[in-house]
This record gives structure tokens, C-alpha cells and sequence, in this order.
């Protein structure tokens, strides 16, 4: 593990955010945002020169203050790692250059919300930070990082709806995280060790190592708002300001879902059985179904929006699943795992990119009429042709229509499922795009509509609705580069990996 | 029955207590205790692990993970309850009243 290439930028990726965080806090209202806006372009900067360098070098490490593992923190940036940061780097600038511009219109009212940089950065050095991580208690810290800071931000605006719906979120977060702990607690007590590689190779099967499975993957499914935790997502993302739910949706759900994906395929193969994944993929399909049904039933612009999150992060894990072999196959036979690998990755990318820009349009409406009940999006394209064609194209990518990510993300993942024999995720796949087209075309229609009495639209500044088409736009430019995408990500270790297991629980290592 | 093993149970039954709590009650107090016990379980099973044999001192490891755990679980149960002391300062709701 340490003689890979040593590099700097995985500790800078980390250290930056959270310096510049610390000094906006120095500042004053404008002197913090203007901290904050520069912080997070430094970063953004900073994590396209190191997804370069990764794409030169393959995998680089960096040892902190020179102390190697066991004692000292090793943190790790293979491809995976750098495809998560750079997509939290460009979602990120986005939402950044949109809240700087959506902050200054409330300003009168609120001060324009000052407190969300410095929180932003935090968040985005714990989502860097726990990316990069090699070991299980890092893990934790960066979980905790990123739980804290998130709810923060969506108790932004101080209105009781938020508080309640934050302390809901952050009661979840810390029993997630308290969860996860335990399990870590119990891995430590049986192998003594927490870094991740080591304990690939040294973690035995048996009721502990079950247990300690359990208890981590129930933490992470909290985290990620997986079915049936997923009650506190829709309330919590759908009361925070717009710039705010656009991170939490597009960002932070996935950190757990990385964590998740590290583990089962690096350090508990031997303990996975086929019925776990069929398990975990159930709890994915019903969240897909539940999901997107709720999405189709709401009436207010955000809570669809909410909603539809919690479908869309029921596709990710649909893919576990088809990582984890059925007894008497084997990883050289299964054609379909790096099908499955990027169809994970690509639902990862294209709901950030789609999901972000969906939530940044919703604010521009909220924005100009001053609520977002859906009756009254009548007439937006006659009014903010821009927004609604933001709208159309992020509900597009969700729905998975062709040229966008989501097309490649689902297409990809229906491939899988045909491959690997287990059709029956098939109609599951195909009914969340039918009730997201639902959703996204009930939207449509009203945009559309002509209106019945004349709303006031009041007028937005044109460069938000600019920034959340980009995002739009983005979530189907990222099919471009998907050869070069998918070759980058194979030189990873994990990438392409699935978990072979017999028939009686235990199972082969997990190469 | 040996001493690590009573603390382990001690802190299955705490994480138990804790976990059920949290899913079981509304109030907003008692869900954010129920948490801190909850913590309270984990840390034990730390600090139970970090026993060697009887001469040797204990593995300093899961010490130091449990400062940390604790520093963690005391700022997320301060935040906790600063959110629900504003919202009933707010509302004067003391517990979620829809469902969960």
C-alpha cells in the first residue's frame, strides 16, 4: 500500500476547505461570502488538478505528517475517489457561483445568510475527506463532519418547519452514525485493525463479522435515506433554501453510499451471501417505487423534488445485487459486473448533476412567485423559458430517456440485470422511469398550460437560471466522455469487482 | 463470567435501549437521550475491547477512538438540543407530531 506514488493533493484537498472555512469566519456578511466564494473555487480548482494528476499517475496516497499506517492516517485517491471528488467539485462551483447570486437577493431580509460558506466548506472538506479515507474509524469522522454541517445548513433559514425537520434529520444522522460505530467497535475488538486494505485480507466470517455487517450497513441505509429510513429526507431537503437542498440531494447522500460500496466490495466479502444483496436490492426497488409514487402525488414543487431523491437513490442500490454472485459463478465469468459498476456511477454523476440543477430551478420559482405549489408553474415557459427548460432536461435525465446520463445509468443497469439472469429487478427499473416520466410531465404540462389569471412572475436574475441550465445540460455531457470515463475508473482496484460466494454463507475473498 | 464480557452485554443492552428509544418515543428530549445512551453502549464496547490480558496495560487504540466518539456525540447532542430548545421556543412544540 505505501509504495504507491505519494502525492499532496489528497491532504490539500481536505486541509484548503476547511482553512478557508475557518478564515471566513473572520469576516463579516459581504467579507464571508466573498471568503466563502473564493474557498470554494480554490477547492474546485484544487480538485480538477488532482483528478489530472490521478489520471497521470494512478492511484496516489498521502501519509499524513509522516506517520505510516497502523499508527499514522493514510489517505487514499484511486480513480473512484477522484471521479466522486471531481463530480462534488463541479456540482459544487455550481450551487457556489448560484448561492453567491441567490444569497445577495435575500439580503435585506436575512443578511443573506452569511453562515452558509463557511458550512459549505466544512461539508465539502468532510465530503473529500471521507472520499480519500482509507480507514474505518476516518470514516466515521468525516460521516460525522458531513452529518453536522449538512443539518446546519438545512436549519438555515430558522423557520420552524426547517428546525423540526432538521432535528428530525440530525436524530437520524446520529443514531446512523452511532450504528455504524458500533459495528466498527466490533471489527476492531475481532481483526485490531481499521484500515480498510488490511482488513480485506484479515477479516474472518463468523457471527461477529455478520453482526458488525448488519449493524454498519442498517447506519449507512439511515444515512442515505435507504428504504425504510428514508423519512427524514423529504422533509429536511425540501425546507432548506435552495442552494441548500441542491447539496444535500446532490451531494451528501452519496457520501454513505460510497462508504456502503467501499465496504461490501473491499472489506466484508466474506461475509456477504447472495440473499444479502437480493436483500438490500429489495429495500432499493421498493424505494424506487415508493419514491417516485410519492413524488407523482405531491402538490408543492419541492417536496416532488424531495421525493423523487429517494426513488433515484433506490437505483444505487439495485446495484448491489448484481455485484454479488450467485453460488457456483465466478468473477471471470460474470460479464456483466463492469455493466453494473457503471451503471452505479452514472446514477451516482447524473442524479448529482439532474437533481442539483432540479432544486436550483425550483428556488428561481420560488423565487419569482414566492411559493412553489405546482399549480402555478401555468405559463413558465411563456414566462422563464430558461428555467423550464432546465426543468424538461433534469426531468429527462431522472426519467432516463436517451442521450442523458440517466439513459446510460439505467440502460446500463437493465443490461446487468439481463445479463445476470435476475430479471426480475427488470420491471422494477422500468416502472420508476414510467412514474418519473409521471412526475416530470405533469410538470411539463403545466409549464406549458396557458395561465388561468395572471400571475405576477417577478423577475429573477437571468444568471441563475443560467447556472441551473448548465447543470442540466451537464447531467447529459457526462455520457460524452464515458469510454475514457470507464477505462479511467478500471485501473481501480474495486472497479469491476463482484463477490463470489457458496453456498453456505462464507465465501472466497472478494477479488 | 469474565469482566469484558459483562461489558459487552452491559453495552448490547444499552445500544438496544437506545436504538428502541429513539424509534419508539416523540418528544424531542427523549429521542436525543435515548441517542446519548445509545452512544454510550457504543463507547463501552470500545473501551471493553481495549483489555489485554491482565498484566500488560490496556491497547491505548480504542481509548483514543472513544475520546473522539465522545467528542463527536457531546457536539451532536448540544446541537441537538439547541434545535429543539428553538423550536419550542418557536412553536412550543415539545415532541413531532406527524408520524415518526
Amino acid at each position: 500500500m505505501t509504495d504507491l506514488p505519494l502525492s499532496p493533493y489528497p491532504a490539500l484537498l481536505v486541509g484548503l476547505p476547511i482553512l478557508m472555512a475557518a478564515l471566513s469566519l473572520f469576516f463579516k456578511n459581504r467579507g464571508e461570502a466573498v471568503v466563502g466564494l473564493t474557498g470554494s473555487l480554490l477547492t474546485a480548482g484544487l480538485a480538477v488538478i488532482a483528478f489530472v494528476d490521478v489520471t497521470q499517475q494512478g492511484t496516489v496516497i498521502h501519509i499524513l505528517g509522516g506517520w505510516e499506517p497502523p499508527l499514522g492516517i493514510l489517505l487514499r485517491m484511486d480513480p473512484l475517489a477522484a471521479v466522486f471528488i471531481g463530480m462534488t467539485a463541479v456540482v459544487g462551483v455550481f450551487i457556489s457561483l448560484y448561492a453567491w447570486r441567490y444569497f445577495r437577493t435575500q439580503e435585506t431580509a436575512t443578511g443573506g445568510f452569511p453562515l452558509f460558506w463557511p458550512l459549505w466548506l466544512f461539508l465539502w472538506a468532510g465530503l473529500n475527506g471521507l472520499f480519500l479515507s482509507n480507514d474505518l474509524f476516518n470514516l466515521f469522522v468525516t460521516l460525522e463532519v458531513i452529518g453536522i454541517s449538512a443539518v446546519a445548513l438545512a436549519v438555515l433559514s430558522g423557520k420552524a418547519a426547517a428546525l423540526t425537520a432538521g432535528l428530525r434529520y440530525l436524530l437520524a444522522a446520529i443514531t446512523g452514525s452511532m450504528s455504524y460505530l458500533f459495528g466498527v467497535a466490533l471489527i476492531y475488538g475481532s481483526t485490531g485493525t481499521l484500515d480498510l486494505t488490511h482488513l480485506g485480507h484479515v477479516l474472518q466470517p463468523g457471527t461477529t463479522t455478520t453482526f458488525a455487517l448488519v449493524v454498519i450497513t442498517l447506519g449507512l441505509l439511515i444515512k442515505m435515506a435507504g428504504f425504510p429510513f428514508h423519512f427524514w429526507l423529504p422533509p429536511a431537503h425540501s425546507s432548506a433554501p435552495a442552494p441548500v437542498s441542491a447539496l444535500l440531494s446532490a451531494l451528501v447522500v452519496k457520501g454513505a453510499f460510497y462508504i456502503l460500496l467501499r465496504l461490501w466490495m473491499e472489506v466484508f466479502g466474506v461475509s456477504l451471501t447472495y440473499a444479502a444483496g437480493q436483500l438490500i436490492g429489495l429495500a432499493g426497488a421498493i424505494a424506487v417505487i415508493w419514491g417516485s409514487w410519492q413524488a407523482f402525488m405531491q402538490t408543492s414543487l419541492k417536496l416532488i423534488v424531495a421525493h423523487s431523491s429517494v426513488a433515484q437513490l433506490g437505483y444505487l442500490l439495485m446495484v448491489f445485487p448484481l455485484l454479488i454472485l450467485a453460488p457456483g459463478e465466478s468473477a471471470d465469468s460474470a460479464d456483466w459486473l463492469s455493466n453494473a459498476w457503471t451503471a452505479g456511477i452514472y446514477q451516482v454523476i447524473a442524479h448529482a448533476f439532474a437533481k442539483a440543477s432540479f432544486f436550483l430551478s425550483a428556488g428561481i420559482i420560488i423565487m419569482a412567485l414566492g411559493h412553489d405549489r405546482i399549480e402555478s408553474l401555468r405559463d413558465l415557459v411563456g414566462n422563464m423559458r430558461i428555467t423550464a427548460l432546465a426543468i424538461g432536461l433534469a426531468g429527462v435525465s431522472l426519467i432516463g430517456l436517451p442521450p442523458s446520463g440517466g439513459f446510460m445509468a439505467k440502460w446500463m443497469l437493465l443490461k446487468g440485470i439481463f445479463l445476470s439472469g435476475q430479471w426480475w429487478w427488470a420491471p422494477v427499473v422500468l416502472a420508476g422511469s414510467l412514474l418519473t416520466a409521471g412526475y416530470v410531465f405533469m410538470l411539463l404540462r403545466l409549464a406549458f398550460a396557458p395561465a388561468r389569471e395572471k400571475e405576477p412572475f417577478r423577475p429573477v436574475p437571468k444568471k441563475l437560471e443560467v447556472y441551473a441550465l448548465l447543470l442540466a445540460l451537464g447531467s447529459f455531457l457526462i455520457v460524452l466522455p464515458a469510454d475514457s470515463l470507464v477505462q479511467f475508473l478500471e485501473s481501480s482496484e474495486i472497479f469491476g469487482s463482484g463477490i463470489e460466494t457458496i453456498v453456505e454463507g462464507g465465501a472466497h475473498g472478494n477479488d | 463470567m469474565e469482566t469484558y464480557q459483562i461489558y459487552s452485554l452491559t453495552s448490547a443492552v444499552l445500544f438496544v435501549i437506545g436504538i428502541g428509544g429513539v424509534f419508539a418515543s416523540r418528544q424531542f428530549i427523549k429521542k436525543i437521550i435515548a441517542t446519548i445512551i445509545m452512544g454510550g453502549g457504543v463507547f463501552l464496547v470500545f473501551v471493553s475491547f481495549a483489555q489485554r490480558d491482565a498484566l500488560s496495560f490496556a491497547d491505548p487504540v480504542p481509548l483514543a477512538l472513544v475520546i473522539t466518539g465522545i467528542v463527536v456525540a457531546v457536539a451532536s447532542a448540544a446541537f441537538a438540543l439547541a434545535l429543539a430548545r428553538r423550536i419550542y421556543q418557536l412553536t412550543g412544540e415539545e415532541s413531532f407530531t406527524t408520524e415518526k
